[in-house]
């Protein structure tokens, strides 16, 4: 009992934004929420366009702009679900190996002289096996989203190293590279792009209009009310990863067609960017909140800051970095602001001494990381 | 995710549970080993033994502490790239001044990767980010952090002093180095969890935190601190690391994290917090390394050891659940 934690508000005003809400929360005040965060999203977005225009005469080139864009298809073919997921209080740490699985999966089918339309037609059957059975774990025989797909991730990309070994397919003919590669005809618009935004606006109308849409975030919110209140809960759950399973099947495709051939190390560690995409669009990792429009601007956020950076010669791992650090922030200093303006009061001597010595302890490590670097590689 | 049995019988019943699931992961070691054994007789000598033994050396140390990050409900996704920062700079230091006192190395690492884990814990404890996302984040940037560091340059073998080279694998006490601070690592964290009060607290967190800060128990602090020593964790493995497989590369440890929570998750602990054991984590790590030694050994192509990672992970938790619903079954009645 040294520090003493006199803050009864604080607990509550967490609970109503954690998944164990007991009582409905006041809709309303959610609702000015999120749209509160997508202008966010909004207003970032135009920043980093008017910063960049500023730094690089490429960037607003409608040629590169394009080319650019089709690269992000496959974090957003894999964020729709991955929306309904999060908002379903669950997680799929899956999708990136479900991916890697399926177009391996066709590669394997094409090497072995299965025309490439019925094989890709497996891949996607696969994909959606591949979800099904992450769908069957969770929901029927009631284990944790996380450990789940934890195990589905490394089974499935191992799937797809025992089907092709060191290989590569290839070979894919023109029409169907046409899927990652090709254009709309007379416009400058990726065949990918479109695909992903009719779907976006697919996935987007059933979240928010229809009453499968209104059960996820049931569920997300409330799980046990929403089964007693004769939802199928767990028929929802096995329909939503079955969806994300074949969602990443025909991101598979897109991708091996972008590529042109597949190696089973294809789109390694991209369910990062996914969850990262869904996430700082304001997606609540605790379930029940989060908006379609949300995580498609915060798409298109982290697709124009890595195109702007690229163009700036940043290496792909530090614009990374810059990435992690926005979805970190996004989520603490909304908390921060909340805790500064809940508290009040002046802060205590112990916990000044310890902030001290912590800021001491980071400044240390920072004056080390440069000294250290600078022993090795000069100065500059 | 929550618990749903009665906390009331929960100690008994759980630990009932955590040592039929130890005994289990034994005979199951056992199995193999026979099964192994009378394929490819090689695999029973001391001397691939020893190769398991160091080949999970790193794994058990940064497993423990996943462990203990679990049993507070959170997760740590970032330690592979806490370990290839440190790693890094580790190398960067003795590459500089190969002078530097190997002895001191240790401590030093440590020192790095607690000030990366400190930042982990502030910003989940006191910032309030669910761990998954602060982990994720941190993954990144610490990931992006050694290509900044190193811009892209690897230290090699020969850029290494041999004294710090024969640290890991130097065996004055019969014992390879680097299986005793393995050793001595586990005797450490199976005292702190057991028979210190921060420790037993950690438990407390986990399995009830309401519960335990209405008990007085500094949730927040308990939090910080399990997220301190896993960064002091693998700061300590990316010093074995460098030292063991002779360089420093910017994709050292890249997807460590896995076989971290494989590691302890395969030995018991639960991911929805307050269960996990020290024996049962080891023994975790050490059937990850039968299996990882005995592929070769059974001619089955390397490619097969991830799928087979992932089926053991699903195995086992489908087990602990099978357990635990029958054990609360029976406490029922």
């Amino acid at each position: 009992m040294t520090e003493p934690r006199p803050k009864a508000a604080p607990p509550a005003a967490e609970r109503s934004a954690g998944a164990t809400i007991s009582a409905a929360p006041p809709r309303r005040s959610f609702l000015a929420r999120f749209q509160r965060w997508e202008w966010m999203l909004v207003g970032l977005i135009v920043l980093v366009v008017a910063l960049n225009s500023q730094l690089s005469p490429y960037f607003l080139d409608a040629r590169n702009l394009s080319r650019t864009s089709s690269d992000f298809m496959e974090i957003g073919l894999m964020m729709l679900p991955m929306v309904f997921i999060i908002i379903t209080g669950g997680i799929d740490l899956s999708v990136a190996s479900n991916l890697a699985m399926c177009a391996s999966f066709m590669g394997w089918l094409f090497m072995r002289g299965v025309p490439i339309w019925p094989a890709a037609l497996a891949a996607l059957l696969l994909g959606a096996t591949g979800g099904l059975f992450n769908g069957l774990l969770v929901a029927r025989v009631k284990l944790p989203p996380l450990v789940v797909t934890l195990g589905t991730y490394a089974f499935y990309r191992g799937v797809a190293y025992v089907l092709l070994g060191d290989q590569a397919a290839r070979g894919y003919p023109a029409g169907f590279t046409f899927i990652g590669q090709g254009k709309l005809p007379g416009t400058l618009i990726p065949f990918s792009v479109a695909l992903f935004i009719v779907l976006a606006i697919v996935f987007g109308l059933v979240l928010h209009r229809t009453t499968f849409g209104r059960t996820l975030f049931a569920i997300g919110n409330n799980e046990n009310a929403t089964a007693y209140s004769g939802v199928p809960v767990a028929r929802t759950k096995i329909i939503v990863y079955t969806i994300s399973g074949l969602m990443a099947g025909l991101a598979g495709i897109v991708l091996a067609a972008r590529f042109g051939s597949t190696r089973p190390d294809i789109g390694l560690g991209l369910e990062l960017a996914v969850i990262t995409a869904a996430v700082l669009g304001g997606v609540d990792i605790n379930g029940g909140i989060g908006t379609m429009g949300g995580a498609v601007l915060s798409l298109l956020l982290i697709g124009l800051l890595r195109f702007g950076m690229g163009l700036l010669n940043i290496q792909g791992q530090v614009q990374g970095m810059v990435i992690g650090l926005l979805l970190i922030l996004s989520i603490l200093l909304p908390n921060v602001a909340r805790n500064l303006s809940a508290r009040g009061g002046a802060p205590q001597r112990r916990s000044l001494a310890a902030a001290a010595a912590l800021i001491a302890a980071f400044a240390l490590f920072i004056l080390f990381f440069f000294w250290s670097r600078a022993q090795v590689l000069g100065a500059g | 995710m929550s618990a749903q049995h009665p906390p009331v019988r929960r100690h008994s019943v759980l630990t009932l549970a955590a040592r039929y699931r130890e005994a289990g992961i034994v005979i199951f070691i056992l199995v193999l080993a026979a099964l192994v054994t009378l394929r490819a007789p090689a695999f029973l000598t001391l001397n691939n033994f020893r190769d398991i033994l160091l080949n999970i050396s790193i794994l058990s140390i940064v497993a423990l502490a996943q462990t203990m990050v679990i049993i507070t409900k959170g997760i740590d996704l970032s330690v592979g790239s806490m370990i290839g920062l440190v790693a890094m700079m580790v190398a960067f230091v003795f590459k500089a001044s190969p002078e530097f006192p190997v002895a001191l190395s240790l401590p030093l690492g440590m020192a790095l990767g607690a000030a990366l884990g400190a930042f982990n814990g502030l910003i989940i404890s006191y910032g309030r980010v669910p761990p998954i996302i602060a982990t994720l984040g941190t993954l990144s940037i610490y990931r992006g952090l050694v290509f900044f560091y190193s811009q892209g340059t690897w230290i090699n073998s020969f850029e290494l002093p041999a004294a710090f080279k024969q640290l890991s694998k130097g065996a004055p006490l019969g014992l390879p180095n680097m299986v005793i601070i393995a050793i001595l690592f586990a005797l450490a964290v199976y005292f702190f969890l057991n028979h210190t009060r921060t420790g037993r607290n950690i438990y407390a967190v986990g399995s009830n935190a309401e519960a335990a800060q209405m008990a007085g128990i500094p949730r927040q602090r308990i939090i910080f601190l399990v997220y301190v020593l896993t960064g002091l964790a693998a700061g300590l493995a990316a010093v074995l690391w460098v030292s063991r497989f002779e360089s420093a590369q910017t994709n050292t440890a890249l997807g460590f994290e896995l076989q971290t929570v494989a590691a302890s998750v395969v030995g018991g602990v639960s991911i929805s917090g307050g269960v996990g054991t020290v024996p049962g984590v080891l023994l975790g790590a050490l059937l990850l390394g039968t299996i990882d030694n005995s592929l070769p050994l059974l001619r089955i192509s390397p490619f097969w050891q991830l799928a087979l990672q992932g089926l053991l992970i699903l195995a086992a938790v489908v087990v602990d659940n099978l357990i635990l619903r029958r054990s609360q079954r029976r406490g029922r009645r």
